[in-house]
């Protein structure tokens, strides 16, 4: 036996990314970063008003400024009937207005764009769009969501006769799942011995404020035309740039490059890669899009955006018997590439890890005039945590119990798994139990129980509060039968190829599309493990359709779930070649070989042959079984049996200085079950910005309208993500009892740091305040809410201090408040 | 059109500028240096930090007139005869960066810092990199970049390792 790789271990060890070393030395490629020769730039020009009819456009002077090539209207490209899709029609009846590239006759919201410059260079493009005189005859905005569902509300879309845009309801008792919940809540107000419990939360409107804005570059030089995009979904934004415009899919090929950061905000077909795309086929020239951190703001899809009416009711001693849920949840101007079925993702995911007999959810969309919102971060599963984790802390109250305690007492127990919910999910595994346990430790629980009751008793100016979110979540999107049922536009399998090169080098491909995960890293030490070779022998290539012609891209925590699966599928029928080959070489047959470390051996003897000499074998085809063809390389589709669900349990330790207002994040810990780990450092990381995305949308982070609609945080300014001296650092860790339904036994990480963390900030927000008489703080919990709840709760007047609807967590907003028109004072 | 010469990752170059253009799009659309990047249009943000005459600075709030007869240091021209800058390691030991967009904004910072204060605490670790967001890390493995690479920059940890005012001066 010649010499062979060393048998590795890869999976659980905390590697370094490989990733990492184009981007910490500036070798970086993100879209920005390329500009073919002859590239012409385009600027879009966009209405400053909400709601309008465009009664004129005037394009004469910007198309005689230097160095412009072009200025179009809709009209002019011929893209007047063109709309941009909707994946997810959430119900038969909803109602689906068109979603232009430009806006024609009318715009719906603040941002969008009414026509485009192409110049020779960025700075001329934004020179002559500044050019453009469009006149507009303003409409009312619809901003509020309940007004806009009442009668003779101002309608967004009028062809539609309404605002709404679907209901969408799950009921137990209807679909045979669960018990009704309208017995539920009639029997617990007729029984002495159950409450009722009913609260209003909001689910403030965020932005996912990705580090690198969009971008996109459209090379039609060449047979085929070359997209370049700063997208999550490359796949994707083929097969739907194919419906909307008609390119061959055949003839197109896209390409994310480097791709800055997306947590949902680049899952999407947006009107300036259409328009890129249709520029460069008109003048036969490469148009390249990039766009600054202002139109980021403002046209970028927005996320959340919830009005949540909860109604709980439990027996007094605790046991819960029904949830009902009525959201309301605001679409925007139009419908996003998946947004409708946004809040409803959440549907599943109220009842949480509790064992609710009877449940009900009904969502209806409604349709404003503000920029349209879709997937971020967690997409409709943050929303469903907070409400599930505040109500069960106001159930707690209510009850005079432990918040903990009562979520013991109703969640699943580690011996019920697999457990089937009451909205017909099976949870494969859990133990909520371990994860508590464990993070009840690390935090001292009890201790600072006991050291917020002596605040309390001292009438410390500085109160503590102790925030819990016991979190699952639904990972791995998804099993194509669901979404199926769901009436998703698409599958939820994931594809990956392995190739065996010549050299016993191996090139993985997959259909997952990083953007700052990973996966370079953590699939090469999957297939290293599978197939026995170094780390650094796996090349892994993503994220170019012609590449890696198949998948379903990135999002949903689902790259390793099912991605990573797809690869381990690939991995077992190159084996299973390989081994065809080494019983044929070693004259043995198929089923004496074993294969261990990069080894094909032959049973109880010494024979053997590494699988990079097979490999060689293979590409060298002198001597090979009749009955196969002469190479490795394999495929394979994976679609998953069943979600994943990763949970965890997170414990907050806040300050709040009852005389200012302020919140202090003290201390916090998670523990959190993802199954098996492949890299620890990779988890810890998406953990922590996990975390922090949550915490922001707790403490920092609102995108707010004016009463024009207008959205006020058109910068980071004013959009205030936390810097590093806004956050603590976190004590993570992590349990692990395997998932059953991947052969890695993996769950996903990404998503649940922000699922689980917002609603045990403001847990902890409110169990500081509760005892000075604070019923609720909106998000972000802001000094100024805080100190204006306090004062609220102790009859102070408020009033000579005004409200900052604006700005919420900046003191540096570029609008004062107080003197909007910025007059003279 | 106005002239500069600057000296810019160790090479000097002369050119003629529009007055208005940024030292952040001279070096990305002159020079090519596309490490560098632009995340924000006020300043807020940090990606496009280099270091202007040892100093850094955000290179979207300087006129690339304004650099003339000076020497710029980017992401580009930390690293020396291929050996990576000791903060350019931490980052990738400690898995302080994910999609990578912040990160050379954030390092050069780092070093910045470092040669203001070369054995930083947490705290001011956090408070010498605020002006720089990133939004994939939650920040905690940056500042543990930072430390990690505060032990390894002190005087004799590794003998081959320059101090970093030096390396923050660039192009020398």
């Amino acid at each position: 036996m010649t010499a062979t790789a060393e048998p590795t271990v890869e999976f659980g060890k905390a590697r370094p990314r490989k990733e990492d070393a184009r981007l910490i030395t500036g070798r970086s490629r993100y879209t920005d970063a390329i500009t073919p020769s002859g590239t012409l730039h385009i600027a879009v020009v966009r209405s400053p008003l909400a709601h309008a009819t465009i009664t004129g456009v005037d394009k004469s002077e910007a198309e005689q400024a230097p160095g412009v090539v072009g200025v179009y209207t809709a009209a002019d490209l011929g893209l007047e009937g063109v709309g941009l899709p909707c994946a997810w029609p959430v119900t038969p009846d909803m109602k689906a207005p068109q979603r232009p590239v430009l806006a024609t006759g009318t715009v719906h919201f603040a941002g969008e764009g009414v026509a485009v410059i192409v110049a020779r260079s960025p700075a001329e493009a934004r020179d002559a769009a500044d050019l453009v005189e469009i006149d507009y005859e303003p409409l009312d905005p619809v901003l509020d969501m309940e007004a806009a569902l009442a009668d003779g509300a101002t309608l967004v879309h009028p062809d539609l006769g309404t605002n709404e845009n679907a209901t969408w309801v799950f009921d137990s008792g209807e679909a045979g799942t669960g018990t009704s919940v309208s017995d539920a809540i009639s029997a617990a107000e007729a029984d002495p011995d159950q409450v009722v419990v009913r609260r209003r939360f909001r689910q403030q409107r965020l932005i996912p404020a990705f580090m690198e804005p969009r971008s996109a570059v459209c090379d039609p030089t060449g047979e085929q035309i070359t997209l370049y995009a700063a997208t999550q979904v490359p796949h994707i934004l083929r097969t739907m740039t194919t419906v909307t415009l008609g390119v061959p899919e055949s003839k197109l090929r896209v390409i994310a490059p480097d791709v800055g950061g997306g947590f949902g905000g680049k899952i999407g077909v947006l009107p300036e890669e259409m328009l890129v795309v249709a520029l460069a086929q008109k003048l036969g020239k490469p148009v390249k899009w990039s766009e600054t951190r202002s139109e980021s703001l403002l046209a970028a899809h927005h996320g959340r955006d919830q009005i949540q009416d909860i109604t709980i009711t439990a027996k007094k001693d605790g046991t819960v018997t029904g949830l009902d849920v009525k959201l309301l949840a605001d679409m925007g101007a139009y419908l996003g590439l998946v947004g409708p079925g946004v809040p409803i993702l959440g549907a599943f995911m109220f009842n949480a890890i509790y064992k609710f007999p009877a449940y009900r959810f009904t969502c209806t969309n409604v349709f404003t005039t503000k920029t349209l919102t879709d997937a971020y971060r967690g997409a409709g599963r943050p929303e469903a945590t907070f409400a599930v984790e505040r109500i069960m802390d106001e159930l707690a109250v209510e009850l005079g119990r432990d918040p903990m305690e009562l979520r013991e007492q109703n969640w699943i127990k580690h011996e019920e798994f697999p457990f089937t919910t009451v909205c017909g999910l099976t949870y494969d595994s859990g133990n909520y139990e371990q994860a508590t346990q464990q993070a009840m430790e690390l935090f001292d629980y009890a201790g600072l129980r006991r050291e917020q009751e002596e605040r309390r008793r001292n009438n410390d100016p500085v109160q503590l509060g102790i925030g819990i979110s016991t979190f699952t979540e639904m990972c791995g999107l998804a099993p194509s039968r669901v979404l199926g049922s769901l009436s998703y536009g698409a599958g939820g399998w994931e594809a990956a190829s392995i190739r065996m090169l010549a050299t016993g080098k191996v090139e993985v491909i997959t259909g997952a599309s990083a953007h700052g995960q990973g996966h370079e890293t953590a699939f090469s030490q999957i297939v290293a493990d599978q197939l026995g070779v170094p780390f650094e022998d796996v090349e892994v290539l993503h994220g170019d359709t012609q590449i890696s012609p198949k998948g379903l891209d990135t999002y949903g925590s689902r790259s390793l779930v099912v991605g990573g699966i797809a690869i381990v599928k690939a991995a077992d029928k190159v084996i299973a070649k390989a081994k065809k080959i080494a019983a044929h070489l070693l004259e043995a047959s198929e089923d004496d070989i074993e294969f261990a470390g990069g080894n094909f051996t032959v049973r109880g003897t010494d024979k053997g042959r590494s699988i990079q000499e097979i490999a060689f074998a293979a590409f060298m085809a002198h001597d090979y079984p009749e009955d196969m063809e002469p190479s490795l390389d394999s495929d394979a589709v994976y679609d998953p049996e069943n979600f994943s669900f990763p949970h965890g349990t997170h414990l907050a330790a806040i300050e709040i200085d009852t005389e200012t207002g302020h919140v202090d994040l003290r201390k916090y810990v998670c523990v959190d079950d993802i199954g098996n780990v492949v890299n620890p450092l990779i988890v810890e990381g998406q953990v922590h910005g996990g975390l922090a995305q949550g915490i922001a949308q707790a403490l920092f982070e609102e995108a707010n309208y004016d009463d024009q609609g207008t959205l006020v945080n058109g910068t980071f300014v004013d959009y205030t993500l936390p810097s590093a001296a806004d956050l603590p650092s976190f004590d993570t860790r992590t349990v692990s009892t395997p998932a059953t339904s991947n052969p890695l036994g993996v769950k996903g990480v990404g998503e649940a740091g922000t699922i689980a963390s917002t609603p045990a900030i403001v847990n902890g927000v409110l169990d500081a305040l509760r005892h000075l008489g604070v019923r609720d703080v909106e998000m972000p919990c802001t000094s100024q809410r805080v100190w204006r709840a306090l004062q609220d709760a102790q009859g102070r007047s408020t009033q000579e201090t005004p409200v900052d609807t604006h700005s919420p967590g900046a003191g540096l907003g570029s609008i004062d408040p107080n003197n909007p028109q910025g007059e003279v004072q | 059109m106005a002239q500069v010469r600057v000296t810019v990752d160790g090479v000097v170059y002369a050119d003629d500028v529009e007055p208005r253009t940024l030292l952040v799009h001279y070096l990305r659309e002159r020079l090519g240096k596309t490490g560098t990047l632009v995340g924000c249009d006020t300043s807020n943000c940090g990606a496009c930090t280099v270091h202007l005459n040892g100093q850094s600075v955000k290179s979207c709030s300087v006129l690339a007139v304004q650099v003339d007869g000076a020497e710029v240091t980017t992401i580009e021209g930390i690293a020396r005869d291929g050996k990576l800058h000791p903060v350019q390691e931490a980052f990738n030991e400690c898995h302080a960066l994910q999609c990578g967009y912040c990160t050379p904004g954030m390092i050069m910072q780092s070093i910045d810092l470092l040669g203001d204060n070369p054995d930083p605490n947490e705290q001011e670790v956090r408070e010498g990199i605020e002006g720089n967001l990133c939004r994939c890390t939650g920040y905690q493995n940056i500042v543990r970049a930072v430390q990690s690479a505060a032990e390894k920059m002190k005087p004799g940890a590794q003998a081959d390792v320059q101090s970093p005012v030096s390396v923050a001066g660039g192009g020398d």
